[in-house]
């Protein structure tokens, strides 16, 4: 059976997305990203000597992410300080982003990327990797590609593009919901997949392909937050 | 000037085999792109890109303003803003020191203009053997965008010299972005650091400096009023 979705987006819809370079000043470079109700703050530190000293590479520089989602985020109050998700996502993050950042010239040193989830619908990693990837070009460190991140998931058995809250955790109708979150360079390479329930193989191609076209439309959003900046 | 346009990482400058790939790019299937955020530029065949943001890279002969982190028994662990901490040494400071009172001389928190003398794997080394550099006594020292400091300084220095002149004050202006404004009131000072503040923010405009000569005659009538 076919089902409309809660909002009334289409299956290969994203909701609306924000993007805005330049929130922190303090910071070496920072992004806001937001999509639907969720909004990811990220905020680039370094490249800096990395402390402590056992941790440094004298080969390249090291990327560190602190994901971080803030206790009023979410409806319930969620406990502050880092937990296995928040340390979990951190990883993921730093592996995501790590193939197009270059720090060969940084021996020694740290590139510290924050984020922040100032408000949680779902897809808090995405919208993650998505201010971090902006944050990092702001930061002017040295880099391949920006990175673009979705999720795709399965509710029962059609295929559906970006997932809210509901879809996500509350829909328990048919096969129950599958989130799979996607990191993309601008031209298509996969940095980063997960999945978190059960797929075949032809749908999860089914999904890749459509985390290509919505990764496409976030790179050109990201690129466009980039370049009003300095217009003004 | 030579056109230039802002790219992102990963973005296609020039496409084909007649550019050489410069500065913060690099050549792949696609084309030359760009490596970093900035301004890519091309000159005849070659293509570069002109961060606009990032960490002060400390170079040979720049002279930079730092704060004293810590003292040691033969010198100075200087901060400047860079991702190593820099070392000013005794033997590079011009004047008798007490070589058991290194603190009366410079003491942690102190702020100094001081020169780059060589960089090398193991760290900075800076020197104080020169003209106009010393311990800071006075004034204020803001901090804007290292990347922004030659719009600062203009074209031979023609921007620095206007609003020296317009405001009365001496002003250091570091290569990693910090600037020490002194003048002998402190409306001046305020004036000065309203002005560098007002370049930093308009760096992309052509004809800046214009713009700046402007900008001071419509505050000096308000500070009049």
């Amino acid at each position: 059976m076919a089902y409309k979705r809660l909002d009334g987006r289409s299956n290969d819809e994203m909701r609306p997305i924000k993007a805005k370079v330049n929130v922190v000043p303090n910071a070496d470079g920072s992004a806001m990203f937001s999509i639907g109700d969720t909004i990811a703050i990220a905020a680039v530190y370094g490249p800096k000597k990395m402390h402590p000293q056992h941790q440094q590479d004298p080969e390249k520089g090291v990327l560190r992410c602190t994901y971080n989602m803030n206790s009023f985020s979410v409806s319930d109050r969620i406990r502050p300080g880092p937990s296995r998700r928040s340390m979990e996502i951190s990883k993921i993050t730093e592996w995501a982003l790590s193939p197009v950042v270059m720090l060969k010239k940084y021996p020694g040193s740290v590139v510290d990327v924050h984020i922040n989830i100032i408000q949680a619908d779902a897809g808090t990693r995405c919208a993650g990797i998505n201010a971090a990837s902006m944050a990092l070009a702001h930061a002017g460190i040295p880099m391949k590609e920006l990175v673009s991140s979705i999720s795709v998931g399965k509710m029962d058995k059609t295929i559906v593009l970006d997932l809210d809250k509901y879809e996500d955790s509350d829909f328990e109708e048919g096969e129950g919901s599958t989130d799979i979150p996607i990191s993309m360079t601008g031209d298509g390479k996969l940095t980063h997949i997960q999945l978190d329930g059960k797929i075949d193989k032809k749908q999860l191609k089914e999904g890749i392909k459509m985390a290509k076209k919505a990764c496409e439309e976030i790179h050109e959003i990201q690129k466009k937050a980039l370049k009003e900046t300095i217009k003004k | 000037m030579t056109d230039r346009k802002i790219v992102i990482p990963g973005e296609v400058i020039v496409k084909g085999d007649d550019y050489l790939p410069g500065e913060w790019t690099e050549k792949t299937e696609k084309g030359i792109i760009s490596l970093r955020y900035g301004l890519a530029e091309e000159t005849k065949r070659l293509v570069k890109v002109i961060p606009l943001s990032g960490v002060y890279h400390p170079r040979r002969g720049n002279v930079v303003i730092g704060k004293v982190e810590n003292v040691t028994y033969n010198g100075w662990v200087i901060n400047i803003g860079s991702e190593d901490n820099a070392f000013l040494s005794l033997m590079e400071v011009p004047r008798f020191v007490n070589k058991d009172a290194l603190e009366e001389v410079m003491n942690i928190g102190d702020s100094a203009v001081v020169k780059v003398w060589g960089v090398n794997r193991r760290g900075i080394d800076l020197s104080l053997k020169s003209r106009g550099l010393g311990k800071i006594e006075e004034g204020m020292i803001i901090e804007i965008n290292p990347y922004k400091v030659p719009r600062v300084i203009g074209k031979e220095g023609s921007m620095i010299k206007i609003i020296k002149e317009e405001t009365g004050c001496n002003i250091t202006v570091g290569q990693n972005g910090f600037v020490w404004i002194k003048g002998d009131k402190i409306e001046n000072e305020l004036l000065a650091k309203k002005a560098i503040l007002f370049v930093t923010k308009k760096s992309f405009v052509s004809g800046l400096t214009d713009e700046v000569i402007k900008w001071f005659k419509e505050n000096k009538k308000e500070s009049k009023k």
